[in-house]
């Protein structure tokens, strides 16, 4: 923890060199920092004449309130430690819809594990993903509780915006911004205060290529990338770059990507992988399967070897239609 | 009864969000009303009277959204109080981007969308930097990445405030959104005497009064020029 009286003795300069992090507070409040290297951050503060203040709307007393929450925010996260990481998450049943307890005492995902949910459309899949995020205390509708590492968790996890509990992979995968692949994992980077950039990029590019069907390079502009393409970017992206040790995937389409690379892209990055699907080679893939009805946990299943087996054939046929996929691509007579 | 300030830009999900969340708060059989602030335009209203909610809805019309609303707040917290409201929640749109309605002790909320872009978190004033709780919507139609640099572009503009995600459409985040806002304790009687968290911006000059010719000589008061960077030569 730093407090204000030593920020504010501190000098420009000497704030931009021990936290680098301290600029982007400056630069995103709008604040131009050159040429007063020299002031403290008090005498920076109070610099601007009423006419500025009035202006820019600057509110000096909240500005360096703000500061210093920020400081110790990011201090904190940069120091997250082997002690903030998450081993295993516990759900505890709760009630369905028909306010009847579910069909399970409690069930524990271990780190590395990959467990899928299945159910119809509106059978409360988006209400047990909502309760992981919210780390449930018996306080959402559903009653059920969440563990972290067998604990009740901190409070921190719903509210820290920047060290979030889950990562989302939604369904539908768009890019909005309008930024080439390099540009735009280097603006993730930077919002993660990463230290070793380059070599990350270079490490999501790597394996977002070794997933898409379709290579792609680094001044690709993300909104070109075909849906195989996005999906591998943003898989690979979330596997490296996030922070949030669960990661919710709500189904993950068949076409140009290779799906059993991306989980385990997840897994080797130490995520505990949720996934919601309805294609029967996704779900065998995992551990163990939720099965979802009237709102509650109706069952869990693992995944047993015949089922194994059955995924086996599932994968050929998989295979038997990428490879047609890309014969098709390429001009060519397809033949069994 | 509580009193709840709700703002942001246009179409960035505020009326969804509210009435997923009364629709949370209606199951706890607390009484919400709503009162919508708008420039010319808004059938907000309906929606909200086809959830059953009592709503009010004021147009500024010509006068500054802003200013309207401060000038309209104690009525409205009379009306409120006469409805009987558990929970009272004001409605406006943040349309120049440097006022906001926030008082002083009434909790504020900013609501902005992920498709806004992400340099909006720095060209919104006070709306965003003095509000509460930050509400990012449309998460959906966004990928991780870009929901996390637009979060982290929201939390260093306002690192104080409780940023969360919440989907207008389907309501997911609407509860936990609900669990923040009515606080058992609190009555507002009036609002009479309170302070705005931030001043409006100042303006008084002739096009205010309505002049519409253009050129100098038709300008008074509060005129300033554009630096286009002839003078300095």
């Amino acid at each position: 923890m730093i407090n204000i009286k030593e920020i504010e003795e501190m000098k420009i300069k000497e704030l931009e060199k021990k936290y680098p992090f301290a600029v982007s507070f400056f630069e995103n409040n709008h604040l131009n920092l050159e040429g007063y290297d020299e002031y403290t951050f008090e005498q920076y503060l109070n610099h601007f004449t009423e006419e500025e203040i009035e202006e820019w709307a600057i509110d000096i007393e909240r500005m360096k309130v703000d500061f210093i929450v920020y400081m110790n925010q990011m201090l904190a996260f940069l120091g997250i430690k082997e002690a903030d990481q998450v081993n295993s998450l516990t759900i505890i049943a709760g009630k369905d819809k028909y306010r009847e307890k579910e069909h399970f005492e409690t069930f524990t995902i271990h780190k590395g594990e990959i467990v899928s949910i299945v159910g119809p459309t509106g059978s409360g899949k988006s209400r047990l993903l909502a309760d992981i995020e919210w780390t449930a205390n018996k306080d959402t509708p559903t009653e059920r509780r969440i563990l972290i590492n067998d604990e009740i968790p901190d409070k921190k996890w719903r509210f820290s915006s920047s060290n979030k509990l889950v990562a989302q992979l939604s369904q539908n995968m768009n890019f909005v911004m309008d930024l080439t692949v390099m540009e735009f994992i280097e603006l993730h980077a930077k919002s993660r205060m990463i230290q070793n950039e380059q070599e990350v990029i270079k490490k999501i590019i790597d394996a977002a290529n070794h997933l898409a069907g379709e290579k792609f390079d680094l001044d690709t502009p993300i909104t070109s990338l075909s849906g195989g393409q996005s999906r591998a970017l943003m898989i690979a992206d979330t596997a490296i770059l996030s922070t949030s040790p669960i990661v919710l995937i709500d189904e993950i389409e068949n076409a140009g990507i290779d799906r059993k690379r991306a989980l385990n892209l997840l897994i080797n990055e130490e995520k505990i992988v949720l996934m919601a699907t309805h294609d029967p080679t996704l779900a065998l893939m995992a551990d163990k399967r939720i099965v979802i009805k009237n709102g509650g946990i109706h069952k869990v299943i693992q995944t047993n070897d015949r089922e194994k087996e059955v995924l086996v054939e599932l994968e050929k046929m998989d295979k038997m239609i990428s490879t047609f996929r890309a014969d098709l691509r390429k001009g060519e007579i397809l033949k069994k | 009864m509580n009193v709840i300030t709700i703002s942001g830009p246009p179409s960035s999900g505020k009326t969804s969000i509210i009435l997923k969340t009364i629709r949370v708060l209606h199951e706890r059989k607390l009484k919400v009303g709503v009162v919508k602030f708008d420039c010319l335009y808004t059938n907000d209203d309906i929606l909200y009277k086809k959830a059953g909610v009592p709503v009010k809805k004021g147009l500024s019309g010509s006068l500054c959204p802003d200013h309207y609303f401060v000038s309209n707040i104690e009525e409205v917290v009379q009306w409120g109080r006469k409805e009987n409201l558990d929970v009272l929640i004001t409605e406006s749109a943040g349309l120049c981007n440097r006022c906001s309605p926030y008082i002083k002790d009434i909790k504020a909320i900013c609501v902005i969308d992920n498709l806004s872009g992400i340099n909006t978190p720095k060209k919104i004033g006070p709306m965003l930097k003095s509000a509460d709780i930050v509400v990012i919507t449309k998460g959906d139609i966004v990928s991780q990445a870009e929901r996390e640099v637009f979060a982290s572009k929201v939390h260093s503009v306002n690192p104080k405030a409780i940023t969360m995600h919440v989907n207008g459409l389907t309501g997911q985040g609407a509860f936990e959104l609900s669990t923040l806002l009515y606080d058992e304790k609190e009555d507002i009687e009036t609002v009479k005497g309170k302070e705005l968290r931030f001043s409006m911006p100042s303006a008084l000059c002739s096009y205010c009064l309505g002049e519409k010719r253009i050129g100098e000589d038709y300008q008074m008061g509060n005129v300033r020029k554009l630096k286009l960077g002839d003078e300095n030569d």
